[in-house]
Order: C-alpha cells, then structure tokens, then sequence
C-alpha cells in the first residue's frame, strides 16, 4: 500500500509539472514579451477558474489553460492520496475510519468543484 | 516588467526560498509570499494562491519519500484532516471579506513566531504515557522504527490538538502557507507523539490542508498561472536540491541566517500592512 501511495504522489507531481512546463513554453511563446503587472487584484479571468472551462481552454490550445490544468493535476494529488486511503480502510473494514476518510474527501471535492 | 522576465526572476527567487526552506525545515511557503509581495509587487491575494500551490508540491514530493519508511500515522492524519481542511474551507470563505492590510498583519506575526519557534531547541518527551482515552476510542496509538524495531507510542491531548488544528487550516488558508509550524505544535508538544512521526504526518496533512483551501481559490480567481507556474517551478526545484544537500550541510547557523531574515520580512510586511500600503 505504502509503495502505491508513494507511486501515485511522485507520478502526480512528475505529471502536473510536465503540463505545467508545457503550458510554460507556449506561453513564453506567444506572451512572454508582453508587459505584465499583477499588483491590483482582478480575479483571474474567468475561463481559467473553473474545472470543465480549463479543460475545454487546453482542448482550444489555450497556453494559460494548459498552465492551469497542471496546476489542477497537483491541487488532485493529495486529493488522489486520500481516495486511496479510504479504499485501503474499506479493505480492512474499519467503519469509523471510511466514515471519517469520506468526510474529508468531501471536503476537499466541494472546494475543487464547486467552491465559491 | 515583460511577462518573461518578471517569470524567471520570480522562478529564481522561489527556488532559493524552497532551497533554505528544505535545508531549514521551515518550509518555502512562509518566504514565498513576502517576496512576492513586498519583492515583486505582486498583489497578496495572487501570492497567496502561487504559494498555496508551491506547498502541495513540496509536501506531495516529500511525502512520496517518507511513506515508504513507515513513521506517517496515517489514521492522526486522517483524523486532524477533518479539522485542518474544515479550517481550510472556512479560510478561504473569510479571505474575500479581510482586507489585505490585515492579512500582512497576520503574515507579520506568523512570520515573527516561526523566527521564534526555529531558534528553540526541541525538547525530547516521554512516548509511553498513559494513553487519552480519545486515542484509545479512535485508535491513534500507533508503533513506528527505531534502532530497536518498531517502538510502540500514545497519543495524549487528542480534543486540544484536533482544536488547533482546525486554526492551522484557517491560517493555512488565509495566508497560503502549510502552517507546519502550528501543525507540529499541535502534534509534537500537545499530542507528545515522537518527532519522527509528527513531522511526517504533519508533511502529509500539509498537502492535503493547503489542497482544500487551493480549491475554492481557484474558483475565486487567486489562481494566475502567470504567477503560480513560476512559483511552483522555483520551489519544487529548491525543495529537491535541498533535500538532497541536506545530510551535508550545516543547517545550523543557515537556520539562524534564514530567522533573521523572516524576521525582516516581518517588519516590512507589518509597516505595509498597517500603513496600508498593501
């Protein structure tokens, strides 16, 4: 279990910054000499700050959509770690420990899903 | 500034800060932001988003080497993460309605305690005290290696320590840091588990802490890839490098070089908050 655990952290890590580095170059590419300043907050823009609008962005090739789908594969890493958890305490039978471990990963879908 | 640039002078930056927070044990996150900030004039809700980012990183890529040595008690953190990511949640709800200046405040002060925290010895405690009937109804207790096979340990001050982590995941939150500091306070000296296993757990509970909170800030726009990729480049990059120089380094007068400067970013984060430069 522990090997499959460290497995998925180091493949979820290793996948998000290659779509990160990725999304990186073609940005550079088309943007990398424009004037940028990030001192007001304005909200990133709204195609960028949810689930299906970043994957439907990285389908058109959007270079920041792609940077934001990394970004969303490392935010469901340790999300991935806590499915497997409850999985290994489903095996074992421990019912206050589904309970608690499904409480959590519901936590954390409401924050990557829906929360606003 | 061009968006190239202000991207790898940001990338370098986040790199030293992940370097010396590996080589320390504080953590990149808690320089990340300053130097965003007061550095790049970058503004504190998007720092907070890159830097949240930047902790899963560290935390997923370190966890993925201390799983396999057995100290992570998996069922505290399962347990502690109904509180840090609640805390988490609620954070990031409140962030939207404190002003920035309050926010650098807070940072201000966090900043200033972990200073403080990183200059103390660690006291060593006693494992096998009679176990907080807590711990024993949710089975907490738990055995990890030592040089004399798997020691058996108990866990003490379970209804405290649930409680103050449910503040780490608020501050973890609302300032976009892992909060390890609060997270070992809580598990080293109220919980008295032994080092080894709070500090793994805890490594563990970080990622899964700062995942809640990234998630409704992403809906909430604090995400810029423009920003946050540099960020999560640079600290990913340091964090591995310092990983790997760490059992020949002296990390002692670097602790204290690393404090000092925390120390500085206190004060200037703490006169730009309250004149409200920021």
């Amino acid at each position: 279990m522990e090997q499959v655990v460290g497995r998925l952290l180091q493949a979820g890590v290793f996948l998000a910054t290659a779509v990160v580095l990725l999304g990186a170059v073609a940005l550079m590419a088309k943007h990398g000499g424009d004037a940028v300043a990030f001192g007001t907050f304005r909200g990133t823009a709204s195609h960028l700050t949810s689930v299906g609008a970043i994957v439907r962005g990285t389908l058109a090739r959007d270079p920041r959509a792609i940077v934001q789908l990394g970004l969303v594969l490392l935010i469901a890493t340790p999300v991935a770690r806590v499915a497997l958890t409850l999985v290994a305490f489903v095996v074992q039978r421990d019912r206050l420990y589904v309970a608690l471990t499904t409480f959590v990963l519901l936590v954390l879908s409401y924050g990557l899903l829906w929360g606003s | 500034m061009t968006l190239l640039t202000l991207s790898l002078l940001v990338a370098l930056g986040s790199f030293f800060a992940g370097l010396l927070g590996a080589l320390t044990g504080l953590g990149g996150g808690i320089v990340v932001v300053p130097m965003l900030t007061l550095l790049f004039h970058v503004n504190l809700r998007y720092a907070i988003g890159a830097s949240l980012v930047s902790v899963i990183a560290t935390s997923s890529g370190a966890a993925a080497a201390y799983v396999r040595e057995g100290y992570t008690n998996v069922r505290i953190g399962i347990f502690l993460e109904v509180a840090t990511t609640v805390g988490a949640v609620t954070g990031a709800a409140l962030s939207g309605l404190i002003p920035t200046s309050a926010l650098a405040v807070l940072f201000a002060l966090v900043l200033v305690y972990t200073a403080y925290r990183s200059l103390q010895t660690r006291e060593e405690h006693a494992i096998d005290l009679p176990a907080d009937p807590l711990a024993n109804t949710m089975r907490l207790n738990g055995t990890y290696p030592t040089k004399e096979g798997m020691t058996p340990y108990t866990v003490q001050g379970v209804a405290r320590g649930f409680v103050i982590m449910l503040g780490a995941g608020v501050l973890s939150a609302l300032l976009g840091i892992g909060s390890g500091v609060v997270k070992v306070l809580a598990m080293d000296r109220t919980m008295k588990l032994p080092f080894k296993v709070s500090t793994t757990t805890s490594n563990f509970m970080i990622g899964v802490t700062a995942a809640a909170s990234a998630g409704v800030y992403l809906h909430r726009g604090y995400i810029e890839p423009a920003i946050a990729f540099p960020v999560m480049i640079g600290v990913l990059g340091g964090a591995l490098l310092g990983a790997r120089i760490l059992a020949v380094a002296s990390t002692s007068w670097l602790r204290k070089i690393f404090s000092a400067v925390v120390v500085v970013l206190a004060i200037q984060m703490l006169y730009k908050g309250i004149t409200g430069a920021m």
